[in-house]
């Protein structure tokens, strides 16, 4: 590693809403099949930054950029790349579930793949499981693929989602606070699933949770006020960092 | 009294304040159904829901004629506006700050406040007059003109309760934005939308005064929507003002079969639109 060109890249990106800026020139890569972790005090633009890398950004009101964002390279802000093709590429989980309340727990996770014709369902049947069984939910919804998604536990309804991302194989995936909303037995599901899922993807996190960062992640960047103050592997950031102001953080001091 | 006795003595004051409030916003609906059913109820027979009009004078007879037409007129009606009014709300919750949609909301509420006879009397000028002659589906339109501002306000509040997270999800995953819309925000907030149509539909189906300027009533049975046409609510105005005592009778079993007719269609609506799936698959 360290040789190999970055999967995500952003050049000196700025991130507004309306006259607001919530992101400043930032510049950050992000190495393939590696965890990422965002970390900094609340409305930092961290979870904004985030966004920008799958354009959900633009959707917000008055959400607009300048600067770049590259994938493999290339400028996802291009005037040629359609956003919509690009969130196929790079997926998203949220901080509170989100499964889709009126599909079956079989459609939610499928939902990503229709999107382009349709597969034919005995493939579908099997992406769907291969998910499933990324996000380690296959055996407690395996008998109950037609049921309604809402009756799965905030837990289970977090993993839902993290198999409804990674069914369409997308190259990245961002996850804003996915533990934000769960108790200690699903956060840990969840990490551990974060740790495995690196082998086949790029993940960037963001997290209020320094252990979470410490625990997950082979590189941190310290987010602050908008402004990238600190970036490095996590165990610099966390054993040995530069700036005072990321000492101050993770040692609990401010934030 | 001890204060933990003082505070129950409040809770239950107020409690049974609301069952009193309760009450009295019930009994009405109650006594409605109650007088209708003990005073239509005797008129009512199979005879009633097959047959036509007798002349004045004989027994017998029924309202075949007017349920044909109030479900003709109601659904041409519906036809035309439950759409407009869907599409017409998805625009205002899609489209918030744009000015076409404040324009529509400003439209809608003041037709909401309008009249309807008003909107019959305007039909009348614009498609009755010009084609010089009563038909069902002039009063389809009146009908469709009351329904659209109350199907696009409804739509519009139960789009907007659909949480932005589920619209971003979708919009995550690669949804196009018009496939987020409809197959994602729109179908969560379906069974809404339906409860708020089906009022409208419930409001129409009920309506008598932009019927008799439009379809102006009928004797006899028509499937033709370019003629004059019988409705529910019209046989019961006509029959209620009318001179003779069975005239009034039937007066009341005909609200009965209004009253049947609208119950009947939206239970039926609810079981098209109930979920799919129970909760444990």
């Amino acid at each position: 590693m360290g040789e190999q060109p970055p999967r995500m890249e952003t050049d000196k990106l700025s991130a507004m809403y309306g006259k607001f800026t919530a992101v400043k020139g930032i510049s950050l890569s992000f190495a393939a099949n590696q965890v990422h972790a965002l970390i900094g005090p609340s409305g930092c633009g961290k979870s904004t930054y985030l966004r920008t890398l799958n354009r959900l950004h633009e959707v917000s009101a008055g959400g607009w950029i300048t600067g770049r964002v590259l994938l493999d390279g290339e400028d996802i802000y291009a005037s040629s790349v359609n956003p919509i093709q690009l969130r196929r590429r790079v997926g998203m989980v949220f901080q509170k579930p989100t499964p889709f309340p009126t599909m079956s727990i079989r459609d939610n996770v499928a939902a990503g793949l229709m999107l382009d014709g349709r597969l034919p369902k005995a493939e579908v049947d099997e992406i769907v499981e291969r998910s499933l069984r990324q996000a380690a939910l296959w055996d407690e919804v395996k008998d109950r693929l037609k049921a309604s998604a809402l009756g799965l536990s905030g837990g289970q309804q977090q993993r839902l989602c993290l198999a409804r991302t990674i069914a369409p194989q997308p190259e990245v995936i961002l996850l804003d606070e996915p533990t934000a909303s769960l108790d200690p037995q699903g956060t840990q599901r969840i990490e551990e699933l974060v740790v495995s899922l690196k082998e086949h993807f790029t993940i960037i996190i963001v997290t209020h949770n320094m252990q979470q960062a410490a625990r997950l992640s082979d590189t941190t960047s310290f987010f602050y006020i908008g402004q990238l103050i600190e970036h490095g592997t996590t165990k610099q950031i966390f054993t040995a960092p530069t700036h005072e102001q990321t000492e101050a953080y993770i040692t609990g001091r401010f934030g | 009294m001890n204060p933990r006795a003082y505070r129950r003595f409040k809770s239950h004051v107020m409690v049974g304040l609301m069952g009193v409030a309760v009450l009295v916003a019930v009994l009405p609906l109650l006594a409605i159904l109650v007088s209708l059913t003990l005073k239509g109820a005797s008129s009512l027979s199979l005879a009633f829901f097959t047959n036509t009009p007798v002349p004045a004078g004989e027994t017998g007879g029924g309202v075949l004629h007017a349920i044909v037409g109030t479900l003709m007129i109601v659904g041409i009606a519906s036809l035309i506006g439950v759409p407009i009014g869907i599409g017409a709300g998805i625009y205002c919750a899609e489209y918030p700050a744009s000015r076409l949609a404040g324009i529509t909301r400003f439209v809608s509420d003041v037709l909401n406040g309008t009249p309807s006879i008003v909107v019959g009397v305007f039909v009348w000028t614009v498609v009755v007059a010009q084609q010089k002659h009563f038909s069902a589906f002039a009063g389809s339109i009146a009908l469709a003109i009351l329904m659209i501002p109350m199907v696009t306000r409804t739509t519009e509040e139960l789009i907007k309760l659909v949480p932005v997270s589920l619209r971003e999800a979708a919009l995550a995953l690669g949804y196009p934005r018009w496939r987020t819309s409809l197959t994602i925000v729109l179908r969560t907030a379906l069974p809404g939308i339906v409860t708020g149509a089906l009022l409208s539909v419930a409001r129409a189906a009920g309506e008598t005064a932009p019927l008799l300027f439009t379809a102006l009533g009928s004797q006899y049975l028509s499937f033709n929507p370019d003629q004059p046409m019988a409705a529910l609510p019209l046989v019961v105005f006509t029959y209620a003002s009318g001179p003779y005592e069975e005239w009034h009778q039937l007066a009341w079993a005909t609200a009965l079969v209004l009253i049947l007719v609208v119950f009947l269609l939206s239970v039926a609506a609810r079981l098209a639109t109930r979920q799919r799936f129970s909760s444990n698959g």
